[in-house]
């Protein structure tokens, strides 16, 4: 591990000791689009100047990224200036101390278990492992609460669970057949547990975790053509 | 620059067999996915039916998906982030299992159409390089630079 780039990790954590700091990062990430000056001011409570203050800093940090938007929809002469936005920047940062490195063998796992064809098995502890985290859950958390510890930062879109974040983000850039069907199958033994029917299937779309979840067929609510190119249920999925 | 692809898979039965009903299934509502895809420019097309696959003289069970991009980001977000994904998680129920590559890329200049044979040329390059500026991958990418 490089000892500068670690610095600069650190350095970026260290940007989010101010909990004003980390309370403008947090509603800014939490929205999933571009946040105007105005907007993270009023959420956090602070006035509009000292909000533009640490935004800055967690731009400086690497941990947001800044653009210039028209926030009123008007164009042309008469619609102002442009205003500052804000949104989550793209690297992503990572301390561990002592330092450790997951990451490196995670990737060479991966390679293995593909030259191996061994993605049927991986899909198969991918479960086992998503059946353990729900059992050790404490028992009265909801999905969206289990999801959220996970990482996955979900929201809610026309009945069913979306997850703005994927906690795999390097290993499913790098290997995304293998990473997001063991997810799936992650996500799909989270769900062992909660009997509630919910149903955990693929609906990919850009910048965001393939996995989304909707009510069972009793559940109902979910209008979404969630049809053929799915394969949601577990027996299938084991069939690859 | 834009970015070609080609990629190739042997059926494990011919297209009209049931072992590959849902494959054909497929085709329309995904070949429709690619064509309105941000960032598609061109892919090769076996007839004016949704589901023609592409004809060639490389033998019978042979798939063959050739088309044209404008970045490995569009190709990337079709390929792994759309409807598609699902569908390419079936492979191994329609397809043979290969050790050699089965999928190049390589830079074109826009406007310019590839023939299938300069792709399978590309591919042939891969399987006896190894990934180069000339013939990659996703995983071992080379941008226009060379890089």
């Amino acid at each position: 591990m490089e000892i500068e780039a670690h610095d600069d990790d650190l350095d970026a954590v260290g940007a989010l000791g101010d909990p004003v700091r980390r309370a403008l990062y947090r509603f800014v990430v939490g929205q999933g689009r571009d946040v105007g000056r105005e907007e993270a001011a009023t959420a956090a409570g602070i006035g509009r100047t000292l909000a533009a203050f640490h935004l800055d800093k967690l731009v400086e940090a690497g941990l947001l990224e800044q653009g210039f938007r028209r926030l009123t929809g008007r164009t042309g002469p008469g619609s102002g200036r442009p205003a500052k936005v804000y949104r989550r920047g793209a690297g992503e940062r990572a301390v561990s101390l002592p330092p450790r490195d997951y990451r490196t063998m995670a990737l060479i796992l991966a390679e293995a278990v593909e030259t191996l064809g061994g993605e049927e098995q991986a899909e198969a502890a991918a479960r086992r492992a998503g059946e353990r985290l729900a059992a050790d859950a404490v028992p009265d958390a909801d999905l969206s609460a289990l999801l959220a510890r996970r990482g996955y930062e979900p929201y809610e879109e026309d009945g069913r669970i979306r997850l703005r974040n994927c906690p795999f983000h390097v290993l499913a850039d790098d290997r995304p057949l293998l990473v997001c069907s063991m997810n799936l199958a992650l996500c799909q033994g989270l769900l062992s547990a909660s009997g509630t029917g919910e149903r955990a299937v693929l609906d990919p779309r850009p910048g965001e975790c393939c996995v989304v979840f909707s009510p069972g067929p009793s559940g109902g609510g979910a209008s979404n053509g969630d049809g053929a190119f799915h394969e949601g249920d577990a027996s299938k999925s084991n069939e690859n | 620059m834009h970015l070609a692809q080609l990629n190739v898979a042997q059926l494990i039965a011919p297209l009209d067999a049931p072992q590959l009903a849902d494959f054909v299934a497929a085709l329309e509502p995904i070949n429709a996915i690619a064509d309105t895809a941000p960032g598609f420019v061109w892919r090769l097309k076996g007839g004016d039916q949704p589901t023609d696959t592409v004809k060639h003289d490389y033998g019978d069970h042979l798939l063959v998906n050739f088309s044209v991009w404008e970045s490995r980001e569009a190709l990337w977000n079709f390929v792994y982030r759309s409807p598609h994904l699902p569908v390419l998680r079936r492979r191994r129920e329609w397809f043979h299992r290969v050790a050699e590559p089965y999928t190049v890329m390589w830079w074109v200049p826009r406007g310019y159409t590839p023939s299938l044979e300069e792709g399978m040329a590309r591919l042939d390059l891969l399987r006896s390089q190894g990934p180069t500026s000339e013939a990659f991958t996703f995983q071992d990418f080379y941008d226009f630079s060379g890089t």
